[in-house]
């Protein structure tokens, strides 16, 4: 077997164990979309616990650039980045999650809202880098 | 204390998040170009994520948060037009760039200017989409 699956493997555990800190200590849903996008919002009694989520996120990838750099290949052009940026702020928000929300936390309670978010996300994205491909763009 | 919690669950989600290597766009790309050169990693990475949150909620489906009174879920469970537009609006973007939130959110704290600038674009569309939908 590939390593990068065994990473995957183990990678993937960890990222449930923060789904169940998040859940068994302040009895949230790990949604990232959810969380970020509501600190735009007027600040209510969830915003430090929001805003200490994200700074972690962020920190993890700083310690881990120091400790032991990673090398990340980012292919998309800036104007994709834009656009791609945007849709998935616009569709995160409107479709109440994403990868973590709804194809992690949801699909681990067997929601069936999340069950249809994630098979529909999943073949949107495959479809996009269908048509990219094809199109050469 | 839940502050503490939030960051710490943070964190560990940006370790598993660089172990696994869902950080790096081209990883996801390649687990959605399922008719070209198709890479499973990311299988993987939710098999190890859905096996360890379903039975971490399962164990603790009849408790109580260790800092709070009660579990926030979701209280919607209907299939609704902006749950799939939404899904649709945001797989689109995510095979665009192979970008998801959290990821993009670690490439910030690692310092990649791409990754910065699909965030600031990805704030601004969170705003507006949730100024839309206040309106309405």
């Amino acid at each position: 077997m590939d390593i990068s699956y065994v990473h995957g493997l183990i990678g993937g555990a960890l990222i449930g164990v923060a789904a169940v800190i998040l859940f068994w200590f302040n009895g949230r849903i790990m949604g990232v979309s959810g969380i970020t996008s509501r600190i735009l919002a007027k600040p209510d009694r969830d915003y430090w616990w929001r805003l200490a989520f994200v700074f972690g996120l962020m920190l993890g990838g700083l310690f881990a650039q120091i400790k032991f750099p990673v090398k990340v290949v980012i292919s998309a052009s800036g104007w994709e980045l834009i656009a791609s940026g945007f849709l998935v702020g616009v569709g995160t928000v409107i479709g109440s999650g994403c990868t973590s929300g709804h194809g992690i936390c949801g699909m681990a309670r067997f929601s069936k809202r999340s069950i249809v978010a994630t098979i529909v996300f999943m073949s949107a994205g495959v479809l996009t880098v269908f048509f990219k491909k094809m199109l050469g763009i | 204390m839940n502050i503490i919690m939030a960051f710490m669950s943070g964190l560990t989600m940006s370790a598993g998040l660089i172990i696994s290597g869902m950080i790096n766009p081209q990883k996801v790309i390649g687990f959605l170009d399922v008719f070209g050169h198709f890479d499973p990693t990311l299988a993987f990475v939710m098999a190890g994520a859905l096996g360890v949150t379903a039975i971490g909620y399962r164990l603790l489906a009849n408790s109580k948060p260790i800092l709070c009174d009660s579990f926030d879920l979701p209280k919607k469970n209907q299939i609704d037009a902006p749950l799939i537009g939404g899904a649709v609006l945001f797989g689109i973007g995510w095979g665009l760039a192979g970008f998801c939130p959290a990821p993009a959110l670690v490439g910030v704290g690692i310092g990649l200017p791409k990754a910065i600038i699909f965030v600031i674009a990805m704030l601004i569309g969170m705003f507006l989409a949730r100024k839309f939908l206040n309106s309405k």
